[in-house]
């Protein structure tokens, strides 16, 4: 039976029959991979509890006529501090989460592996709602649906210096709007003035930048951008778990 | 293109193929099986199937399967009514039962929290649970977290220590560890780092 190896990050995983499970990867080169998991429910597996959502591993996969088998797991990384704390562990859920309606199976994308990867170091490193946000947003960037910040997006007009008033965003048009064209949802300065260190590469500004409640409004709207671009709800952003 | 079989025999089929874990092929056999053998058994199996339907229910406390309003454990005199086990399944119950070393009441949530299905807080029985503990006489002393070891069982565990946190009530949760049995080598290292963590000394 044909081997591979790829480095890899678990999605979600599936129970089959009595002690096995379908285990969902996003792969550094082969894409997302679904992979049947022997006898991994049993207490004594030998590698089951390497196979949890968000666990960044090594495999050895056997090439299977429809599924594949996972051979051999070692842990590459651990995310302990993100898995020991509820909100961590469901910002977490929901990186996977997205990453699986935008990873196609055996379709290479490793932006996709490497910014989950980032985004789950980042998680396990910072206590914050905006590394959720910010990682939907340069995903959405990266997908070629970068929310526009700097015009207007219905009379092109530069936004500008923001200040602490409030702004709009449109959802329908992917940006915000300037007072005068005001469409859309509400939106704080304060939250435009993060989403734009984000996008502009100075995340750890940003950070330092953070208020909690601008980094809730940030995560929310990217929440709702993502579920505009995929069309699919995130079910991990409704489980009223906070 | 039509089946090959009489509609009785597909409807057979079809049925069984419904159950978890029975394919196509399973469902096959099984009805070829339940063909061959004596109309009284058959007819037994309709009859326990319908019985167990009838008369199987959730305990009212607790929500464990019981035919009577309340199930075994909590119409047990001698169980102590200051603890409670919270566990995700009924199966669970019968598990940890057979250690025959915990003497408390329980708590079947029937799930756990799965925040990549949509699974939440209102499809399972927490808020049955907060109110047995608000309204418990005795007053609740311990309430064990005994949830499956994975992302789910986690998650749910993390939640209801969150919520538990206002009360005075001592919560713990199932140790995580080796297996009796494996080899440390073996030991994957999210298993050997909970039981190192939990580790305790020994001859105290």
């Amino acid at each position: 039976m044909p081997q591979y190896r790829d480095n890899a990050v678990v999605l979600r995983t599936y129970k089959l029959k009595e002690s096995d499970r379908i285990v969902v990867f996003m792969t550094e080169h082969h894409g997302k991979v679904r992979a049947v998991a022997k006898g991994v429910r049993k207490s004594g597996s030998r590698f089951g509890g390497r196979l949890e959502p968000m666990s960044h591993v090594d495999v050895l996969f056997a090439t299977g006529r429809e599924l594949d088998i996972v051979s051999q797991v070692e842990l590459i990384g651990t995310t302990n501090k993100a898995r020991n704390d509820l909100d961590r562990l469901s910002r977490g859920m929901s990186m996977v989460e997205v990453v699986d309606q935008l990873g196609m199976e055996r379709e290479e994308t490793p932006h996709l592996y490497k910014m989950l990867v980032g985004a789950l170091e980042t998680l396990n490193s910072t206590d914050s709602d905006l590394v959720l946000g910010a990682f939907f947003l340069k995903l959405l960037t990266s997908e070629g649906a970068r929310p526009e910040l700097d015009f207007c997006v219905a009379c092109r007009e530069a936004i500008g210096e923001l200040d602490g008033g409030s702004y709009y965003f449109n959802l329908e048009n992917g940006g915000v709007q300037c007072r005068r064209c005001s469409l859309g949802r509400r939106v704080s300065g304060d939250a435009l003035l993060l989403m734009r260190a984000i996008l502009g590469g100075r995340m750890i500004e940003a950070l330092n930048y953070d208020s909690g409640a601008a980094s809730r409004e940030v995560t929310e709207l990217a929440t709702l951008v993502m579920e505009h671009h995929t069309e699919r709800r995130l079910k991990t952003m409704h489980t009223n778990i906070h | 293109m039509a089946s090959p079989y009489s509609p009785p025999m597909q409807a057979l089929i079809d049925e069984l193929g419904r159950m978890p874990g029975i394919g196509p092929k399973s469902a096959q056999r099984i009805a070829f099986h339940l063909l061959k053998v004596p109309e009284e058994d058959a007819r037994r199996l309709a009859q326990s199937i319908l019985n167990a339907k009838a008369k199987v229910r959730f305990c009212e406390m607790c929500f464990n399967i019981s035919d009577e309003p309340q199930c075994s454990v909590c119409s047990d005199e001698r169980r102590d009514r200051t603890m409670i086990c919270v566990v995700e399944e009924s199966r669970d119950v019968v598990a940890l039962e057979k250690t025959g070393v915990y003497k408390g009441l329980y708590h079947v949530l029937l799930g756990a929290i799965n925040p990549l299905e949509g699974i939440g807080v209102d499809q399972l029985k927490i808020r049955e649970l907060m109110m047995r503990i608000n309204d418990a006489e005795p007053a609740i002393q311990e309430v064990i977290l005994s949830t499956n070891p994975n992302t789910e069982g986690d998650v749910t565990a993390m939640y209801l220590q969150r919520l538990l946190a206002p009360f005075e009530i001592k919560v713990t949760k199932l140790a995580s560890g080796l297996p009796v049995g494996g080899d440390l080598e073996y030991a994957d290292e999210l298993t050997l780092g909970r039981a190192i963590e939990g580790r305790r000394e020994v001859g105290a």
